[in-house]
């Protein structure tokens, strides 16, 4: 898988729209320290963007890598190789190669200009959601070999995620508004990565925004240790499970 | 010119009457209670370092107790330690611990019925019921005291300075903590409280009902169960406060119920879950406050009227206001809001557009908490641009027209 | 050396291999032709273990295929068009499949001197022509002395010179005892580099016989002629029944 890997890896990194996502990632992240001169708000402002476009990028890239690798994929597979091995080498390289991307772009700049533990929570969801998205896309990809389709379903994902879900959410609140909700909410928060992942990051970063009674309860279940080892078992989890189940298919399917 | 050479001599004639009892083991006296009966108007009584557990012991007569490197006066679980009867008493430099609890009587370790010009100056409160308890007095001064209880639950434990039809007192420089308010007034009135440090007291670090025309300066309230809360009154003036860090699903900062023509001007709000919260209030000014880092800065329920926001900081808040209702008949005037991006083109420090302090979300998150949990998601985000573009559900006319482009500075 | 059994798949509804069965003997060297659509490269791909069969099975060295991968030690590819990574240099893509076969020594450079691809081993995939690729995946193909090659269509998009000197490796490896599937539309080109011949017609075998014998037949010399004449023959045979 390494021997694979590291190629690809290296053919990524040099890929044009890897090269506009890491400058694209830089720019915003220097422009908010620059234009803000409390850094907690400036860190807030990096939260927003990296839930919209991480998870957005890994979803389109990965599809897309998917489908120009196809072929190439294809000559591997006439080598002595497993399948899992080229799967697991090509959904590591891209994961990889895009966490590269954050790191450059975001984490460098944070560590500089703001280093406290929020900053390192930001960075590891970060991280998490790249590797959750990459492995949501190729469960997309392995489904279907019209390429047109699986970036519409892996953008559906995002849009998802991203969008609807919280309108789902809002909805259910608003329905049962009469009835304690935080434990409901909590296991919805639990069933997208996304909003783990904010949560997550909010409470470190500014906590006067989550003190109500929900506020409050949330606090206590993440702020304490077990919480946080909670949240990064789900997003593992999140991970994980998409990336085994686009594995099966893709250990079956027809190339 | 004759009369006050009188009075002057007169005093002096009093210090040279008035002698000092000396109790301690080793002294003349070996019980402060017998000293006290042997006291006559304007004496000292001189209590030498030991512990004391001599039951209740009532003043009637104007004398000092003076405590030498604070004696201890132990209550021992049973009594109300000091019951002072008369006017013109001092206590100084007690160390008074473990009053009886009751729950009929507020047992206290000093308290003070329809007296006058009563000093309680610094003295030491541990565990006790209630701290200071003065009733129908006036003139009174408090002040330098420490008061600290450990009670687990409101109802095992009184509050620390309490006052009762009392006018004219002066409570200054106390520290008071784990009680259950810390200062608590009932009509009390033109009075003043200032340089105290209230914290960690069960309930509320000042409460106060029906107390007119007082006024509250530069004291600290700090993690308190439930913050401030101020009720059925006119007339206040608090300024130079801070009130800090009250966290909780029914926490304040500063909670006004029915307050009217007041001044709540200089004062810190930090770190609360609401900082202010406002019910059927009016003609009040808040001015000069600065709001940092609360949940809500100013909670506004649609009852209160013709209050004036004006000159105030708001910073790093998550909600500066929210409100319940669509009218609103309050003014908001000239404050800094760091959450305004609008511009200033003429460069007169006054932005060019109004702001509005009121988010759809945080309308929303009043009514349901659990939407807490959307905060800063991509759908609030929008949800907020498109009410700011076409208000629907947020109360128009809630704005600043000339929002300070500046936050104000040693305020 | 490969042996079919009864090999069947489908494409939903689509049915591309219809219950074949075909033994490829070593040292033999076969042509695989037919019209666009008749499965020639589903048959391939399944022998690649590219794409799983709905039933019947197959034995390469008289082990079945199916959950194994090793097998494929055995074979050299060669794919109709040759896709690599844009950024990656030749030298790289060498370097890949030289790791992945680790445990083989000595390559076949043969072709890769022949096709002068060390000159440009640090060129990237991307800026290189589609004869230039080719060669690559035809250098591939043949670097670890292969027992079974499986060429897609060798030599279409190679300049004249590069297809007779890919002919003649073709050649060589015959003799060394190879055995090679050859697809191609060039019938010119499968008259000199095969021996038998299968002719797949809408997923079926439609015959499979050595070319000599064909040519006898037939009474033709060009293999092209022949195929033309026993493809007219069976429909008119066809038609009177």
């Amino acid at each position: 898988m390494i021997k694979i890997g590291k190629y690809i890896i290296y053919d990524i990194l040099r890929n044009r729209f890897v090269i506009a996502y890491t400058f694209f990632l830089l720019l915003v992240t220097l422009s908010m320290f620059s234009l803000e001169s409390d850094p907690g708000k400036s860190t807030i402002s990096i939260l927003n963007i990296a839930l919209l476009v991480v998870p957005l990028v890994s979803i389109v890239f990965t599809t897309i890598h998917f489908y120009n690798s196809y072929d190439f994929m294809e000559m591997l597979l006439a080598q002595p190789v497993q399948r899992k091995t080229i799967y697991f080498a090509e959904y590591f390289s891209v994961a990889i190669a895009l966490s590269v991307a954050f790191l450059i772009g975001v984490a460098v700049p944070l560590c500089i200009f703001n280093f406290n533990e929020s900053s390192v929570y930001l960075i590891l969801v970060g991280l998490m959601l790249t590797f959750i998205f990459v492995a949501l896309a190729l469960m997309a990809s392995v489904a279907t070999r019209d390429k047109a389709r699986a970036t519409g379903v892996a953008l559906l994902f995002w849009f998802y995620f991203a969008i609807i879900y919280d309108g789902i959410v809002l909805y259910v609140i608003y329905s049962f508004s009469d009835y304690p909700l935080e434990k409901a909410t909590l296991s919805m928060v639990s069933l997208n990565p996304i909003d783990l992942a904010r949560i997550v990051i909010l409470l470190k970063l500014d906590v006067s925004a989550m003190m109500g009674y929900t506020g409050a309860f949330y606090q206590d279940f993440f702020g304490s240790g077990g919480g946080i080892l909670y949240s990064i078992f789900v997003m593992t989890l999140w991970a994980f499970l998409p990336l085994m189940i686009a594995m099966r298919r893709f250990c079956t399917k027809d190339i | 010119m004759k009369r006050y050479l009188f009075i002057v001599l007169f005093l002096f004639a009093g210090i040279a009457n008035a002698s000092v009892l000396e109790v301690g083991v080793t002294a003349k006296w070996k019980t402060i209670r017998s000293a006290i009966q042997a006291a006559t108007s304007g004496d000292t009584v001189r209590i030498l370092p030991g512990i004391y557990r001599e039951g209740n012991l009532v003043i009637q007569k104007p004398i000092t107790l003076l405590g030498i490197d604070y004696p201890v006066l132990d209550g021992e679980d049973r009594v109300e330690i000091l019951t002072i009867a008369a006017s013109n008493v001092a206590i100084v430099g007690l160390r008074l611990i473990n009053t009886g609890v009751g729950s009929i009587n507020d047992i206290s370790a000093i308290n003070a019925i329809e007296s006058k010009y009563l000093r309680v100056i610094r003295n030491q409160f541990e565990n006790t019921f209630f701290g200071i308890h003065l009733a129908n007095s006036s003139h009174c001064t408090i002040e330098g005291n420490i008061l600290h209880s450990n009670a687990e639950a409101e109802h095992q434990i009184g509050n620390g300075i309490h006052a009762w039809k009392c006018d004219s007192i002066l409570i200054r420089n106390n520290q008071i903590s784990g009680h259950r308010d810390g200062i608590y007034f009932e009509f009390v009135t033109n009075s003043i409280v200032e340089r105290n440090n209230s914290h960690h007291n069960m309930r509320y670090g000042l409460h106060f009902m029906f107390s007119h025309n007082d006024i509250y300066q530069h004291n600290v309230f700090k993690s308190n169960g439930a913050g401030v809360a101020v009720m059925y009154t006119k007339g206040v003036t608090m300024r130079y406060n801070h009130f800090l860090e009250n966290w909780g699903s029914s926490s304040y900062g500063l909670l006004l119920k029915d307050i009217g023509e007041s001044h709540i001007t200089h004062n810190h709000f930090i770190k609360n879950t609401i900082a202010v919260y406002m019910e059927g209030c009016s003609r009040s000014e808040f001015e000069y406050n600065t709001f940092q880092e609360n949940g809500w800065a100013i909670k506004l329920q649609a009852n209160c009227d013709a209050n004036v926001f004006a000159k105030n900081n708001f910073l790093s808040n998550t909600f500066d206001m929210s409100t319940n209702g669509s009218l609103v008949l309050n003014k908001v005037d000239a404050n800094y809001w760091d959450k305004y991006k609008g511009y200033d083109l003429n460069k007169d420090q006054i932005g060019d557009v109004p702001f509005h302090p009121v988010s759809l979300y945080s309308m929303v998150v009043g009514k349901m908490p659990s939407a807490v949990m959307l905060w800063r998601s991509f759908l609030v985000y929008m949800l907020d641009r498109t009410e700011e573009v076409i208000p629907s559900i947020t109360p128009e006319n809630l704005k600043d027209n000339r929002p300070s482009m500046r936050s104000y500075k040693d305020i | 050396m490969i042996s079919i059994k009864e090999l069947s798949k489908s494409y939903g509804k689509l049915s591309v291999l219809k219950s074949v069965t075909l033994d490829f003997v070593k040292g033999n060297s076969y042509a695989i032709i037919g019209p666009n659509g008749s499965g020639k490269t589903t048959l391939i791909k399944s022998i690649l273990g590219l794409v799983i069969p709905n039933s019947g099975a197959i034995e390469v060295k008289g082990h079945s295929i199916q959950n194994d991968w090793s097998y494929r030690r055995d074979i050299g590819y060669m794919p109709q068009i040759g896709h690599y990574p844009d950024q990656m240099r030749i030298g790289q893509l060498f370097d890949m499949v030289k790791d992945l076969r680790s445990d083989f020594m000595n390559a076949d450079d043969d072709l890769m001197r022949e096709f002068k691809l060390n000159e440009v081993k640090d060129k990237r995939m991307h800026t290189l022509s589609g004869g230039t690729r080719q060669k690559v995946s035809a250098a591939l193909a043949f670097l670890f002395h292969p027992p079974i090659l499986i060429l897609d269509e060798p030599t279409a998009g190679l300049d004249p010179m590069a297809a007779e000197a890919l002919k003649e490796k073709i050649a060589v490896e015959r003799n060394n005892n190879r055995t090679f599937l050859i697809t191609s539309h060039v019938l010119s080109d499968l008259d000199e580099l095969t021996t038998e011949m299968v002719y797949l017609e809408e997923g079926r075998v439609l015959f499979h016989d050595s070319i000599e014998l064909l040519k006898e037949a037939t009474g033709e010399i060009k293999l092209a002629r022949a195929v033309a004449t026993i493809m007219r023959d069976k429909k008119n045979s066809n038609q009177h029944v």
